[in-house]
């Protein structure tokens, strides 16, 4: 089903097609492999250069496995994640390269151009080094610069994630959450990459740290041309910071689309679930709130067609039959729902 | 109808501690009517939590309430037409058997973390039937003639428990109520481990439920869901809730009156509606400003607070939001402390620009 989509852009820099994660269920001593928990099925989407991708759903749907499993962190067990890149071309000139097809060796190559930001900025920031070692360890792994010339990287770095040069010393417990969040961004920036994904980056902090690091993503956007991958389940945030949003449903993309037609006109009735359950910050705003009944799908026993169609108010027979082909049904706008056509669903 | 149920007058809550006092809660006032919601929001930080932990009268060590006083207008639970009883919470020792009465049985709380608020070796059941079994009382079965002067009272029992667990359950929404009483916390969702604190909370039908940011961890359908379930509780129950949270969505939907907490200090009291359309202290209309509006795209920037929130220790001068505050007055905020005043009626506000100085 993935060759529907049309890939002929020029400007992509992220394709991923037919993406697979699952992870075996083992039982017993000699490790049986008695089933699966397909916590990523069958996902393609793809990312233009300088742009922001943002992945919501709800907890457990996959989307953390998505963006591990591109970097490798996870091994993926099918699928193609094609990335842009002039790292491996002979002539210098940026082309694209499975990155699952490469090895360990050149999987760091990549590393470089390809980062990361934590959900948990306590958690993700070693406790027994300072800010300076932290900040500095990827171009000590890459051995990218020495001595007086990485501590200048370090300070300018830190300078331009709005810290101070005399941080450099300290150690994470010093730093509030969202000063530990900003060492967690520098430390992304320090190899100059092209894509970052962000794994709730600012679902840890208050409201108005909050507002300060989505501005400053968006200003490092801008100033180093990066594309970002945005995980998160804050639907207000990912609409503020997204140019295109993908819904995530047990371990498939249900939707995908502008920012403002996914919010807008959704097409999948997950996606109109999901957003009438935001509380909005309007006393004065009358919402026709649509509770889903029951919980999440199982994804390791799946419910068979669609795997919405259980917590679905507009399911039919067909739904519970046939799985949903994820299509182009208007340009830039992908659904899988059997319905997509016939329904007129309310966005916000 | 506007009855009270707590007053908070002038609370002052202090932590002492190796490198000073820090001030957590600085003189706060309140009253929270019966059955009716009451929205706390603040950042992390400005004693949201520790306000609602003196209700309780639970405070952390090495905290202490230093000041000021929780006026309780306690009812009989099981004789209605008795007269009120006055307890000031304050006066009572955290451990004394007045407290323990209240605390569960007439005052409930639901923590902020579900995943490390329930014990792992009790299952659902246990943790439900321990809160019945302390508070809640059933009418005693006497001659049906004798029952209808008279109503006695006593304890529940361990099958009755069971059954009232099921159906609490059932009532929050957990699929297959019979099967989960018996499960153990690790084998819950978070949604649904929410949602067996929000079962013991109400199963002893509180006066008073005290929700300390009962969502953040949650998803926004498991939100939406339990929101409606302590909506619906709360009609049927006359029950009142303080909702502590730093979501401004889930406070407009819930709350009929918001207080804006900063520093351990209210600056701002009002109705929902007047909180959200006509704010009257810069941080509350800074706070409205730096969330993301969902369904607004705007592209913009979102407007932030500059700066971060001070260290407690070493408090700025005059109005402690001064540093961070866009209508920063010079040479007035950083030396004259505002006072409580009420700006318009029913709306009350801590800032120097609504008095004469």
């Amino acid at each position: 089903m993935a060759e529907n989509i049309t890939t002929q852009k020029a400007d992509l820099i992220l394709d991923v097609k037919g993406m697979k994660k699952y992870f075996p269920i083992q039982k017993g001593l000699l490790k049986r492999v008695v089933g699966n928990v397909k916590a990523v099925d069958d996902v393609s989407f793809y990312l233009r250069e300088g742009e922001t991708l943002g992945l919501v759903g709800e907890s457990g749907c996959g989307k953390t496995t998505v963006s591990r499993t591109i970097i490798r962190l996870y091994e993926p067990t099918a699928g193609t994640a094609h990335f842009k890149t002039a790292l491996f071309s002979a002539d210098g000139k940026p082309e694209m390269v499975n990155i699952f097809d490469l090895d360990k060796a050149q999987m760091k190559q990549i590393r470089r151009e390809v980062s990361m930001i934590f959900q948990d900025p306590i958690n993700s920031l070693n406790p027994r080094m300072s800010i300076f070692d932290i900040v500095s360890e990827p171009m000590v792994i890459h051995g990218m610069k020495i001595g007086k010339e990485m501590e200048e990287t370090v300070i300018t770095l830190l300078e331009r994630v709005g810290l101070r040069k005399e941080h450099i010393r300290r150690y994470p417990h010093e730093f509030s959450g969202g000063q530990r969040q900003r060492i967690g961004i520098a430390r992304a920036l320090s190899m100059n990459p092209k894509i970052i994904f962000c794994d709730e980056p600012v679902s840890a902090l208050d409201v108005s740290i909050q507002a300060q690091t989505l501005n400053l993503l968006q200003d490092l956007q801008t100033d180093f041309d990066l594309s970002y991958v945005f995980v998160a389940h804050d639907l207000s945030v990912v609409q503020h910071i997204s140019d295109r949003v993908a819904v995530m449903y047990v371990g498939k993309i249900a939707e995908m689309a502008g920012s403002d037609a996914l919010y807008n006109e959704p097409l999948h009735p997950y996606t109109e679930a999901l957003m009438s359950s935001v509380p909005k910050p309007d006393p004065r705003y009358e919402s026709e709130r649509i509770i889903m009944r029951g919980d999440v799908a199982d994804p390791s026993n799946p419910p068979p067609g669609c795997y919405f169609h259980p917590r679905c108010r507009y399911a039919i027979d067909r739904c519970s039959q046939e799985t949903p082909e994820f299509r182009e049904l208007k340009p830039d706008h992908f659904v899988a729902c059997h319905r997509a056509e016939e329904l007129t669903l309310k966005g916000v | 109808m506007a009855e009270p149920l707590i007053e908070i007058k002038d609370l002052h809550v202090e932590f002492e501690v190796r490198d000073g006092t820090i001030h957590a809660v600085d003189g706060f006032t309140l009253t929270i009517n019966r059955g009716e919601t009451l929205g706390v929001i603040g950042e992390s930080g400005c004693g949201k939590s520790i306000t609602a932990k003196a209700v309780m009268q639970m405070v952390p060590k090495p905290g202490k309430i230093t000041g000021g006083e929780i006026l309780y207008y306690q009812r009989d639970k099981y004789n209605p037409q008795k007269s009120v009883n006055v307890v000031n919470i304050t006066n009572l020792h955290p451990d004394s058997e007045k407290i323990r009465k209240i605390r569960g049985g007439e005052f409930a709380m639901i923590f902020q973390e579900p995943m490390s608020s329930l014990t792992p070796v009790y299952t659902t059941g246990t943790h439900i039937g321990e809160a019945l079994h302390l508070h809640r009382m059933l009418p005693k079965t006497v001659g049906e003639r004798m029952a209808q002067n008279i109503t006695a009272y006593r304890p529940v029992t361990k099958d009755e428990a069971r059954e009232i667990s099921i159906e609490m359950l059932q009532k929050v929404g957990i699929p297959k109520p019979r099967e989960r009483v018996d499960a153990y916390p690790h084998q819950l969702s978070g949604g649904q481990r929410q949602r067996v604190m929000v079962a013991v909370a109400l199963s002893c039908h509180p006066f008073m439920l005290i929700a300390d940011e009962p969502t953040t961890a949650l998803d926004v359908s498991i939100e939406a869901q339990i929101l409606d379930l302590m909506r619906g509780l709360q009609e049927t129950m006359e029950m009142s809730i303080m909702f502590i949270t730093h979501n401004l969505g889930v406070v407009a939907e819930m709350a009929k009156e918001i207080v804006v907490m900063y520093m351990g200090k209210q600056v701002e009291a009002a109705s929902t509606d007047r909180i959200f359309y006509e704010p009257k202290h810069p941080y509350t209309r800074a706070l409205l400003q730096s969330i993301p509006k969902v369904g607004k795209r705007t592209g913009d920037r979102l407007a932030s607070i500059k700066g971060m929130v001070p260290d407690p220790f070493h408090l700025p001068s005059g109005c402690v939001f001064h540093p961070r505050c866009p209508s920063f007055m010079p040479g007035k905020c950083d030396q004259i402390t505002p006072s409580w005043i009420e700006v318009e009626p029913d709306h009350w506000a801590r800032c120097l620009l609504y008095e004469d100085v």
